[in-house]
């Protein structure tokens, strides 16, 4: 009994990491450029169908194909800020998000049925000589595909708050989320710095859609689904705030697993979306925010 | 009563009354199912802008209303009730879930309504696939007959589009609208933001539930969480952003729009009627947030601008006016 509780707290744990690298990249570009853009699970999609090729047709490991998957979507989000979201830039804020959110919807309806020409509606996922090993420890098991996860989501943490806090560009993307008009004045070039942040979003949904690929599968209808977690840890760790993401995506990976243990897997996804109904609806800043003033 | 208005509604009755005879001259079952289509995504656009479009609440959990509707009347109906009283059945269990969490959900502004609408819409949409995981069976599948489902469909499509129009024109319609421009200012006028939107939700979900009714009565079998997906919320809300939020006549256009796009791009391409619909959308949302009757309205402008100047009077003069709904709001 209490070893199968703590097999499943770790297995949240480690779920709820690769929940966290999921919203990293909607987070970082919500709380830079306000934008809500509900396509994110859709370029999860996209970075593991570049994983998912690259290992079927060119041999490249998963782990390996995280810079191909990067630069795909970086390049992808930098389309997509210029063609569609850039148009939004100038809008008020409460309408600029709202704008970015109904856009995001269409372009999620039309990303899903191209990767439905481009790939047919089959769900894939990948199998490395390496999946199925997994370390032991007092009884509980760590298996290394989750480990794994757990390691890049907290290296993509860590990666993105040294660029964000030591460089001067990542100074730049701060500045302009704190405040974009004092940012300008100050010389920031805004639609730089949310191209950027766009971009590197997308990227970060790009090493997203990997460990998705590797841990679960991918199959053209997966954004919304990917798209709801997403959002769960973003409102769950505070909207835009970056550590908070992945604090919010173990909170989302425990509370799925316990909903397992005690009640039935069937409504482990139920009790993520009540618990993120209750937390926009009684702690809108978040679980650990502030208030705002 | 003015003369356009009058040649307005001769038209519109002459609309119906043909689309009411059709099933007398047309064999073809596959046209009735067509128009069944576009009625049904006619009547779920138009309930989504009565809360979307006119109150300004953009609301993504929809289908929330039209898979209770027709859950309860296809669990009522399968188990031995008369169909009218569950199709019935089905629109209140709708109004009163919406009046039941329309309390809380209003706690939350905007973009903050939009996603916690969805939310609730997926628990439902995946509760309800736990409890029912098997198909539904119509027994009396000897009986079936499409020509009643058509005219349920056709007046249901006109009651809709007639409790909003009248809805709209009404005091609660202005106070609907007021609360959609501007929720602060609306309250320092004395408008209850609260009730306003609560009278708005509870009639777009009563007219999503029983839609979704007679969505129920339609099919022969269904998994009885299909209706809870979320395409039932966005596809009708494309088409309401499309033809033109916040007015009687937008969503109408919409969803025939939506329907003949389809058939057409089946018919020539396969499946691509989505990827142009979404970049639609898009572009409606980004260049044109009144929608197709406001690209129109602007065009009339443009020929009437025209004709004045050159004397006549002109087409838009006579019937512009037609396309004067309340407009919706910019940006």
């Amino acid at each position: 009994m209490i070893q199968s509780l703590g097999q499943n707290l770790v297995f949240g744990l480690l779920v709820g990491a690769l929940y966290g690298l999921v919203a990293l990249g909607l987070s970082l570009i919500f709380g830079v450029t306000k934008f809500l853009n509900v396509a994110h699970g859709e370029l999860v999609m996209f970075g593991g169908y570049a994983c998912f090729w690259a290992f079927t047709k060119l041999g490249v490991d998963p782990f390996l194909s995280i810079p191909i998957s990067m630069l795909l979507l970086f390049v992808l989000g930098a389309l997509l800020y210029w063609l569609v979201f850039s148009r939004t830039v100038k809008l008020p804020e409460e309408s600029k998000i709202k704008n970015t959110l109904l856009v995001a919807f269409g372009l999620s309806v039309i990303l899903q049925n191209i990767a439905l020409r481009a790939f047919t509606a089959d769900e894939r996922g990948i199998t490395t000589s390496y999946a199925s090993t997994a370390f032991t420890v007092l009884g509980v098991r760590f298996p290394i595909m989750r480990l794994a996860s757990l390691v890049v989501a907290v290296v993509f943490l860590v990666l993105l708050t040294l660029f964000l806090h030591k460089t001067y560009t990542g100074k730049a993307i701060r500045a302009t989320a704190q405040n974009w008009e004092a940012a300008s004045l100050m010389g920031i070039d805004i639609h730089k710095v949310y191209l950027l942040a766009f971009a590197l979003g997308a990227a970060l949904a790009g090493v997203a859609g990997i460990l998705v690929t590797v841990n679960y599968s991918i199959q053209p209808a997966m954004g919304l689904g990917w798209t709801m977690k997403a959002l769960i840890v973003m409102v769950l760790g505070g909207l835009g705030n970056i550590p908070g993401a992945l604090l919010g995506g173990l909170i989302l990976g425990v509370t799925e697993s316990a909903t397992s243990f005690f009640i039935s897997s069937n409504y482990r996804e139920v009790a993520g979306l009540v618990l993120f109904l209750l937390v926009l609806i009684f702690r809108p800043q978040g679980l650990f925010g502030a208030k705002e003033s | 009563m003015d003369k356009k208005k009058i040649i307005l509604l001769a038209l519109l009755v002459l609309c119906v009354a043909a689309l009411a005879m059709l099933p007398l001259v047309i064999e073809k079952d596959s046209t009735l199912n067509l128009i069944i289509l576009v009625l049904l995504y006619m009547t779920l656009a138009s309930s989504w802008n009565i809360l979307g479009g006119y109150t300004g609440q953009t609301n993504l959990g929809h289908a929330a209303f039209f898979g209770i509707g027709s859950l309860t009347a296809r669990l009522l109906w399968i188990n031995g009730m008369p169909f009218f009283l569950s199709f019935l059945a089905g629109g209140l269990v709708a109004a009163l879930l919406a009046l039941l969490i329309g309390t809380p959900a209003f706690k939350l502004r905007g973009v903050y309504f939009a996603i916690g609408t969805l939310a609730l819409a997926q628990i439902l949409n995946l509760t309800v696939s736990n409890l029912f995981p098997e198909m539904s069976y119509n027994p009396a599948l000897a009986d079936y007959e499409l020509v009643p489902r058509y005219y349920l469909f056709l007046g249901l499509a006109v009651l809709t589009i007639g409790c909003a129009s009248l809805l709209v024109n009404s005091r609660w319609g202005l106070g609907m609208m007021a609360v959609r421009e501007g929720e602060d200012a609306a309250e320092s006028l004395g408008i209850s933001a609260l009730r306003h939107k609560l009278l708005a939700l509870g009639i777009s979900a009563f007219f999503a539930g029983l839609v979704g009714g007679a969505f129920a009565y339609y099919h022969v079998s269904y998994y009885l969480n299909m209706p809870f997906s979320p395409e039932w919320t966005f596809d009708p809300m494309m088409m309401a952003y499309i033809g033109g939020q916040g007015t009687i006549v937008g969503p109408v256009i919409g969803s025939v729009f939506f329907v003949l796009l389809k058939q057409l791009l089946v018919w020539n391409v396969g499946e691509y009627h989505l990827i142009i619909f979404g970049t639609l959308f898009i572009l409606i949302v980004l260049f044109l947030p009144g929608g197709l009757i406001e690209g129109w309205k602007k065009i009339q402008n443009l020929v009437h601008h025209r004709k004045t100047s050159s004397g006549t009077g002109g087409f838009s003069k006579k019937f512009g006016s037609w396309l004067h709904w309340p407009q919706p709001k910019k940006g």
